[in-house]
């Protein structure tokens, strides 16, 4: 085994500035996990496969098992830094009111590469939102409450509970929404059926 | 966890700083690699299939993201990502086939890492290599990686892994060129030179060359552009086979055309299309035909090998759908 070579890294991770020591070959992940206790962000695969791992770097969605630490470029926003104290993301509110989970292994991915869409597009159409969070594997839900949750963040300008009141009042389709195909499936939001 | 073997990391700021540190670390006998995005170095390094002492970190290399219309070439830095590629304006318009090759390209991550120098440098894939260094070891390693056997083919002394960038399926259907930096200076290839046919190592790029820029010629007429992608899971995966196409049309007739088969073996295939030059390619039932005839010739000469996770009768009969699709998807986004 060749010598480790630690390094001093400063990376400005959720708003804070840290100061971490890491060997020159340890990827984000492991940084953000083992060294900072930031465990929110998942290590699934560890290569690039899953995209449990994906954090904001910049604002882009990246993998943070297949980024070097001492390569990062930019303020980090993980998991743990999408609400503020005490208070969620609408994202997060999203998924929360829409049930879009089972396990949650997955969450922490889904949510930030939907955060970095919405930041990037605040009105989606729905191609858009499953082309965004297609390099995020989910292998309980089967993503159907995923799409109504994001669509749910997205539909209000991030007033979530306005939306999600409409949605169960009006049981809104899918098929609501611009952009979606003639014939797309009918989605009642709230209830996670499609007809 | 997959843990990488420990190495020392380099963070040059500009590219003669980049290719003069290659230079020194080789010159001192220890093994480089270069990184940008790091999306095929760094799971190859995590499986143990590279080994180096130093990796080169260029991402923060100034001058070599972007894309410039120099009037005759579209000339795109090599450290332009996949995602950027594949939206940019100028790609759209003059390259409208590269753009979406850029765009199939994995999942919106691993596009908005992966620069566009990373995936012509993409490392070959096979069923035998790609795997942790448990799984090969249970197997026996391979001629690619440790090994002297191949797996894919019996007896055979060619390693046979599939080349597996999509952009370079389509850049070497428009012609593209490479620029090449070295310590003892640039220079410019094409793009169907960069390729040998070797799955151990399928380019031509020596350990002290980066590559900086790819050079694209516009087209000089009308251009039809397509391509398509089989996979498994159509968000993420590499190409089981890629098909891209470009055809020229000069007073309604085809002037220039180019067919690409990759994802068969370590050298993308170019298929000899100058007989349809000069054929009319005006009308539906001309165009057919001439997809019809260019079907029969990539069945003919694209014979996938068992490198990649699928059946190769399957994948060997999928070339004319594939070559169908490229061309409907060209001529739907010309007419």
């Amino acid at each position: 085994m060749r010598p480790k070579k630690t390094v001093l890294l400063t990376l400005l991770v959720n708003g804070q500035r840290h100061e971490v020591a890491a060997p020159q070959h340890h990827t984000l992940c492991e940084v953000l996990r083992d060294k900072l206790r930031l465990t929110g962000t998942k290590q699934g695969c560890d290569k690039g496969d899953c995209g449990a791992c994906t954090v904001l770097v910049g604002g882009q969605a990246v993998l943070s098992c297949l980024t070097l630490a001492c390569a990062v470029d930019g303020p980090v926003t993980t998991i743990e830094g999408l609400g503020g104290r005490g208070t969620l993301d609408p994202v997060q509110d999203a998924f929360d009111k829409c049930g879009a989970l089972q396990c949650g292994f997955c969450q922490p991915g889904m949510m930030i590469s939907a955060r970095g869409l919405l930041d990037e597009n605040p009105t989606p159409t729905i191609d858009e939102i499953r082309n965004a969070l297609s390099g995020n594997l989910c292998r309980c839900t089967g993503y159907t409450k995923i799409l109504e949750a994001v669509l749910l963040a997205a539909a209000h300008g991030n007033d979530v509970d306005q939306s999600y009141n409409d949605m169960r009042r009006d049981r809104v389709a899918v098929s609501a929404f611009p952009d979606v195909p003639p014939g797309g499936g009918l989605l009642i939001i709230g209830q996670g059926k499609s007809q | 966890m997959l843990r990488m073997d420990p190495f020392l990391t380099e963070t040059p700021t500009s590219v003669d700083e980049a290719v003069a540190l290659l230079a020194a670390h080789q010159a001192a006998g220890r093994s480089t690699k270069v990184i940008a995005g790091g999306t095929d170095v760094v799971p190859n390094l995590k499986h143990g299939l590279f080994d180096p002492e130093v990796i080169v970190h260029i991402g923060r290399v100034p001058g070599l993201k972007g894309v410039v219309d120099d009037g005759g070439h579209l000339l795109i830095g090599a450290l332009t990502t996949l995602h950027d590629l594949s939206v940019h304006p100028l790609v759209q318009q003059h390259a409208s086939g590269l753009a979406r090759a850029a765009s199939l390209v994995a999942g919106p991550q691993l596009r908005r890492m992966g620069t566009l120098g990373g995936n012509l440098a993409l490392d070959t894939r096979c069923l035998f290599y790609n795997q942790t260094y448990f799984w090969r070891e249970a197997l026996g390693f391979c001629l690619k990686k440790d090994g002297s056997l191949c797996h894919v083919v019996a007896g055979g002394k060619k390693c046979v892994a599939a080349a597996s960038n999509d952009t370079a399926t389509m850049l070497l259907c428009l012609d593209a060129e490479v620029v090449l930096q070295a310590p003892t200076g640039r220079r410019t290839m094409k793009l169907e030179d960069f390729y040998v046919a070797n799955g151990i190592k399928n380019t031509v790029l020596e350990a002290v060359d980066l590559l900086v820029q790819v050079r694209v010629p516009k087209a000089a007429s009308r251009r039809f552009e397509g391509y398509a992608k089989l996979r498994h899971r159509n968000a993420i995966d590499y190409p089981l086979l890629s098909v891209g196409l470009r055809v020229d049309v000069d007073g309604g007739v085809v002037s220039a055309m180019r067919c690409v088969v990759s994802a068969l073996q370590a050298r993308p295939h170019k298929l000899p299309c100058d007989a349809w030059i000069g054929r009319a390619f005006e009308h539906r039932q001309e165009r057919q035909d001439v997809v019809d005839g260019l079907k029969q010739l990539a069945f003919a000469k694209c014979v996938p090998v068992k490198n990649l996770a699928d059946d190769v009768v399957w994948r060997r009969e999928m070339v004319r759908v594939l070559v169908q699709r490229a061309f409907d998807e060209a001529i739907g986004e010309a007419s």
